[in-house]
């Protein structure tokens, strides 16, 4: 059981604070949206979560252990990292991205083994892009890398993973799949913390949510607590309606006839 | 942001283009074709020379150099062979395969193809070395031995400028500061050829800067062999690492490898081999640029082949070259020249068809 804490997190570059006073803790089985206007420290309160660049203050903890005081490796073990959907440089086959995810678990000099490869296509089928194994990274559309990176974090079988805005690339129907898909890997146990722009996908797979604003917790909780109209409307500036289908379900709309 | 929504415009229209399967066993067969083409021509150039000489009377030469039997009819065909002709043909081999791996491992450091084993200033200041050697009239030994020790220094002064000035992208404060420090010992050299002797040192300055294969003396390759492998082992040892640092810091660090220990080491490695075949050839372009770029067309850009395919591909492209450069004309022809003048049409081809990944 893995567990990532962080207490009064500081976060941004170097002599450039992005954020403070972040708390959040993520333990498997949980869905942790986070919900921010462009630009509110969202990717780098990630990249901070990962150990990727140093805290500004506060305390990041991975089991009770310091984050700093963990090996890339160990790090690599526990939390998996899926950026926004990139075009790499060179040509790699999807099945060698898909296939780097493997590297912390073997040795310092050590190739992927066909058990890794194994694992790789076990990935890959599991997003239902088996068929893109071959084909270069470079050489497929934008949500077809976003979903390679997923496959990339499921090989990589930790038991957290960090997805950064993992559907935005995407197009509605496959939208739903990687919601879907995450809500399925958090029912099999992982934990799961993500950003979005979209309240609608909170509602569909968040357990909690962390709504942000300038680089500081505006407000966190369950969703169905946090996403209110009022708090939408503040931190997007713009007039939200949250309606609630006949099923239960709810979804967020704008509203345009307000007199803003 | 663009680029994103016309992806996500464009999530399904990919079908249509043809796939480039790389993971079936077509790279095996193109490894084993180059092995098989770098041997071949291999004995080809013993045989052409001034001096003929046929593939049975190289047999029959190995197999006196391997039993000792000494038979002075034959003493001009084993002076030619083993003093002068397979010792350039190795050192040509060397060269080659070091430049092309010096140039894969920047290529995949820098995360840039059009990145060559100099980008560091490898090459200028082991040419400041060794025109400083020449301008002091130091013995062949000692101006390579220079040339190596300022070619390592240069990058090592690069490294600790990069590391000073912090807060930046990493790698392009390195390459600023390469070309910022390549420019200075470029200067240097320049001020030397100008206070050199017009009729000596001026002549072995520029065909130093050339590059030249013409001197290569047997006990030179037995330095310089060493030197080559203990730059080639780590890059063997951790090519499957290499492929992850192509990604970028902090997606490398995020898959679990430390770049900035890594990338120090790689880059020592790729100095180590630039510097020390460099420091026995001169400078010599092009190879370790544009070798790594077609063995990646051909057999894709994971490390664990490209390093082998690169390196094959160095050592038989050099190989040619300076088998052009001993007989295409009465004096020796500069390898630098040739490299370019064979090199850059190439290049220039690679881009015109027009890819638009690496």
């Amino acid at each position: 059981m893995t567990v990532l804490e962080a207490n009064e997190v500081g976060f941004g570059y170097p002599s450039f604070p992005v954020g403070r006073d972040v708390d959040l803790s993520l333990a498997p089985g949980e869905v942790l949206c986070l919900l921010g206007p462009n630009g509110c420290g969202k990717t780098t309160l990630f990249k901070t979560l990962l150990g990727l660049i140093p805290r500004h203050a506060g305390r990041i903890t991975l089991d009770g252990t310091d984050i700093k005081r963990l090996a890339r490796s160990e790090i690599a073990r526990q939390i998996a990292y899926v950026p926004q959907a990139h075009t790499a440089v060179f040509p790699y086959s999807v099945r060698d991205m898909v296939l780097m995810g493997r590297t912390a678990h073997r040795g310092l000099f050590a190739s992927p083994m066909q058990s890794d490869g194994e694992i790789a296509d076990r990935a890959l089928e599991t997003l239902g892009i088996a068929h893109l194994g071959p084909r270069d990274y470079t050489r497929i559309s934008g949500g077809q890398r976003q979903l390679a990176l997923i496959a990339r974090a499921l090989a990589q079988e930790t038991p957290l993973i960090v997805m950064d805005e993992p559907t935005a690339s995407l197009d509605f129907g496959n939208q739903v799949l990687v919601l879907r898909q995450v809500k399925k890997l958090a029912a099999a146990g992982l934990g799961i913390i993500l950003s979005t722009h979209n309240p609608d996908h909170v509602f569909i797979c968040g357990t909690s949510v962390i709504a942000m604003e300038a680089g500081r917790t505006k407000a966190s909780g369950p969703p169905v607590d946090v996403l209110t109209p009022a708090l939408l409307s503040a931190v997007y500036g713009v007039d939200v309606r949250v309606e609630i289908l006949s099923d239960g379900t709810r979804v967020c709309a704008p509203g345009f006839d307000s007199a803003a | 942001m663009d680029a994103r929504r016309t992806d996500a415009e464009r999530i399904t229209d990919v079908s249509n283009r043809p796939a480039r399967n790389r993971d079936g066993t077509s790279w095996a067969t193109a490894l084993f074709a180059m092995g098989l083409a770098v041997l071949a021509g291999t004995l080809a150039a013993i045989t052409i020379g001034p001096f003929p000489v046929t593939l049975s009377e190289i047999l029959s030469a190995l197999v006196r150099l391997i039993t000792g039997a000494q038979d002075p009819s034959h003493a001009q065909v084993d002076t030619v062979l083993f003093s002068v002709r397979i010792p350039r043909v190795l050192a040509a081999l060397l060269v080659g395969a070091a430049l092309a791996a010096a140039g894969t491992v920047y290529q995949g450091l820098f995360r840039n193809p059009l990145v060559s084993p100099d980008i560091l200033g490898v090459s200028t200041g082991a040419g400041l070395g060794a025109t400083l050697g020449i301008f002091l009239s130091l013995p062949v030994i000692a101006i390579q031995g220079l040339a190596f020790v300022t070619g390592m220094a240069t990058v090592a002064l690069v490294y600790m400028v990069a590391t000073a000035v912090r807060g930046h992208e990493p790698t392009l404060v390195l390459v600023l500061a390469g070309v910022v420090l390549g420019a200075l010992a470029g200067a240097t050299i320049s001020l030397i050829k100008v206070l050199a002797d017009p009729y000596d040192q001026l002549p072995a300055i520029t065909f130093w800067l050339l590059g030249s294969l013409a001197s290569v003396k047997p006990d030179e390759l037995w330095t310089t062999i060493p030197a080559v492998l203990i730059g080639l082992i780590p890059l063997v040892l951790l090519r499957w690492r290499m492929n992850l640092m192509a990604l970028g810091d902090e997606e490398a660090a995020a898959l679990g490898i430390d770049p900035r220990r890594l990338r120090i080491l790689f880059v020592a490695c790729a100095t180590l081999m630039t510097a020390a075949v460099v420091s026995i050839s001169g400078v010599i372009g092009w190879v370790g640029l544009v070798m790594p770029h077609i063995a990646r067309l051909i057999v894709g850009p994971n490390f664990n082949r490209l390093l082998p395919a690169a390196m094959l591909m160095g050592a038989g492209y050099l190989l040619a070259v300076d088998t052009l450069a001993r007989t295409i004309a009465e004096i020796e022809t500069p390898l630098g020249i040739l490299t370019a003048f064979v090199g850059a049409p190439v290049f220039l081809w690679l881009l015109a068809t027009g890819r638009r990944s690496w």
